[in-house]
């Protein structure tokens, strides 16, 4: 620790180099933008400072050789259930530097993560099951307000003609989409994989708060346009290009919370397309200033229905918090296509970890009580339901829609499957996998050929085993599944758990 | 015909094609070995070199061109265009190391052998089953073998 802080040594990681197998290449160097990795020239070998280390994995997995290993670091404070060495090294962080503590990506905290303790059925006997790969399988899903009921009428020749005037909805081919992550928080190549990813699959892509860069118009029927309190490029050409507009009005990861995208990430393409000053900090703020009630968020959603003609459905985004049903309710009622839900262990690139960690509800339960509120005041088919924020794998969609979600938005997982580790560090602008980071040099680590195919396999894959899991209940339409929630039990929940998700135990 | 294009947008800077195309022109073929005994000992040296300037990169190495300008100055018929592949071919045993070629490339690709007098250049690994080592090495897809 020499001329260092005195508590530089109590990193999180530590680099294991195999001697036999570190043959000083340098291509740990090159790939770690923290300079963790470096060239002795004294020594004549690479070198390392484990304190630089993020734990990205970035370096492991490009090391030609194998020889690297990243490991917790096994340092351990003495065991103290209360203290435990995270919040130890938050008290020596703030005390040194008096700020906030930033953090990225979703909640790690142990809260019950509710996918894991439902359990999904499947036919035997009494009910035939349902082979997807020789019988249709239905994954097509609408979203937007649906009628109470359909009216005909009889055309002259007495064929029917249909009388009710439909909303519009958006179709997908699975119920699927990429959350908004916008065009700064994550680069370019990443917002041109997703929107060339989300038109191969038919589904949708929300180009979070940042605006939408000019040249990806021509993917907007797969795309969805967010209008956030910074109203960052937003303006009449971008509230028609896509398929629909979404109100941001909270997120999972920072209920309550503004965003802040700092000026290092401004770049001449962000500052375009957002419509701010190249380099300066484009700052969201926590409330939308023109929305502090229902009837103001009625007012923005028609202004918004108004300039886009009533053409594309408009969905308000919010954060699960405590009295989510009621303010899920009152936005339908203020006239939102679809509400989508964010539960507190959706990502970020950047949130105080205070408010990532302890902010929220989880999902399963948002999302449960929002359906059954809705289906209780009459007003279901009103809106769609999209949850978000922690959806791991398609046991968790199939989950989720049996709870009574229409769709479902993730975004860690599709950054996942372009390389990301959750290293939890996109604040720094220096995502080392080319992700959140606007560095020309780091961002093409991220080749839209290749991202965009990594997340078509996703969905693909994803798309098949919800086939299979519908299959095996016997069903051959995803609709069949909506807010079934007969077709999910509990395992050692409490009787308030399971009756807030409004499942029966398993066994019963 | 197929000739190795970098792709500057995409590369990466990570010098691996460069580890490639040591360890496929290696004796062991193993690339510890290589980089450690082949390279220091008997002067292995890739023929493919990354080149940097700002954010941008690049990896280059011999293009094959239609009309050779090596072909044209080797002095002792060591670098032949092969009519049937296309490839521009380098016979080691008839190079004197007299480095007209060096001078001829437009492209700077052709190096000069650490040791010896022989020069080092790309032969598209044609003995190689899957084709370039450096393309099928590449981690961003920065490298392509194709038809242009």
């Amino acid at each position: 620790m020499l001329f260092q802080p005195i508590n530089r040594n109590y990193h999180d990681f530590s680099i294991v180099r195999d001697k036999d197998l570190c043959i000083n290449c340098k291509v740990c160097i090159r790939q770690c933008s923290y300079e963790a990795h470096f060239w002795d020239e004294s020594r004549q070998k690479v070198m390392h400072d484990n304190a630089k280390c993020v734990g990205c994995h970035r370096c492991e997995a490009f090391c030609p050789t194998s020889a690297l290993l990243i490991q917790k670091k096994r340092s351990d404070f003495r065991d103290n259930a209360l203290w435990r060495p995270e919040f130890i090294k938050y008290i020596y962080k703030q005390a040194d530097s008096g700020g906030v503590l930033l953090t990225g990506m979703g909640s790690p905290v142990n809260i019950p993560v509710y996918w894991d303790k439902l359990l999904l059925d499947a036919s035997q006997v009494t009910n035939p099951s349902i082979d997807p790969l020789r019988e249709p399988m239905e994954l097509k899903t609408f979203l937007g307000a649906k009628p109470v009921k359909l009216e005909f009428s009889k055309t002259k020749d007495g064929s029917p003609k249909l009388k009710t005037r439909l909303t519009p909805n958006i179709e997908l081919n699975y119920p699927l989409m990429f959350s908004a992550m916008s065009f700064g928080s994550i680069n370019f190549n990443l917002h041109i994989a997703m929107a060339r990813a989300a038109t191969e699959l038919g589904i949708c892509y929300n180009t979070g708060e940042g605006g939408l860069h000019k040249t990806l118009y021509q993917y907007g029927k797969n795309t969805i346009v967010q209008v956030a309190s910074g109203r960052f490029g937003v303006h009449r050409d971008y509230l028609n290009a896509g398929a629909g507009i979404e109100i941001k009005v909270g997120q999972g990861a920072k209920p309550g919370i503004g965003g802040h995208l700092p000026g290092e990430k401004i770049n001449a393409m962000v500052s375009e397309t957002r419509m701010v000053p190249l380099g300066s900090d484009a700052i969201s703020p926590a409330p939308h200033h023109d929305i502090y009630s229902i009837e103001d968020l009625h007012q923005l959603i028609f202004a918004l229905k108004e300039a886009s003609e009533y053409r594309v459905p408009v969905s308000v985004k919010i954060a699960a918090v405590h009295n989510v049903a009621a303010i899920a309710s009152g936005i339908v009622r203020a006239g939102a296509d679809i509400v989508a839900i964010d539960g507190m262990r959706g990502g970020t690139g950047a949130a105080p970890g205070m408010i990532r960690d302890n902010v929220g509800i989880p999902i399963e339960l948002a999302l449960a009580q929002v359906d059954q509120r809705l289906r209780d005041e009459g007003i279901r088919n009103r809106a769609s339901i999209v949850a978000a924020g922690g959806i791991r794998c398609s046991a968790d969609v199939v989950k989720a829609i049996a709870l009574g979600a229409d769709a479902c938005y993730f975004a860690t997982a599709a950054l996942l499957a372009v390389g990301c580790t959750l290293c939890a560090k996109c604040y720094t602008g220096k995502c080392p996998w080319g992700i959140a980071t606007n560095d020309a040099k780091l961002a093409k680590r991220q080749n839209p050929d290749v991202a965009a195919k990594k997340l078509v396999n996703l969905v693909h894959a994803w798309g098949h085993e919800i086939e299979e899991m519908l299959g095996g209940m016997g069903l051959n339409s995803i609709e069949s599944l909506r807010g079934n929630r007969d077709k999910l039990r509990a395992v050692g929940l409490s009787d308030t758990e399971m009756d807030i998700l409004g499942v029966k135990h398993a066994g019963r | 015909m197929k000739r190795v294009y970098p792709d500057k947008d995409f590369c990466i800077g990570c010098h691996i094609c460069e580890l490639a195309c040591l360890t496929a022109h290696s004796k062991s073929k193993d690339l510890i070995l290589a980089y450690t005994v082949e390279r220091t000992g008997e002067g292995l040296s890739s023929c493919k070199h990354v080149h940097e300037g700002g954010p941008t990169c690049v990896a280059l190495s011999c293009r094959h061109c239609d009309e050779p300008a090596c072909v044209a100055a080797c002095i002792s018929g060591a670098l032949q265009k092969d009519s049937e592949s296309g490839r521009t071919v380098y016979d080691r045993e008839k190079c004197v190391g007299c480095w007209s070629c060096l001078m001829a490339c437009p492209y700077g690709a052709i190096a000069r052998h650490p040791l010896e007098k022989k020069i080092v250049k790309c032969d598209l690994c044609h003995d190689r089953p899957g084709g370039p080592a450096c393309v099928a090495a590449c981690p961003n897809q920065a490298l392509k073998q194709e038809e242009r």
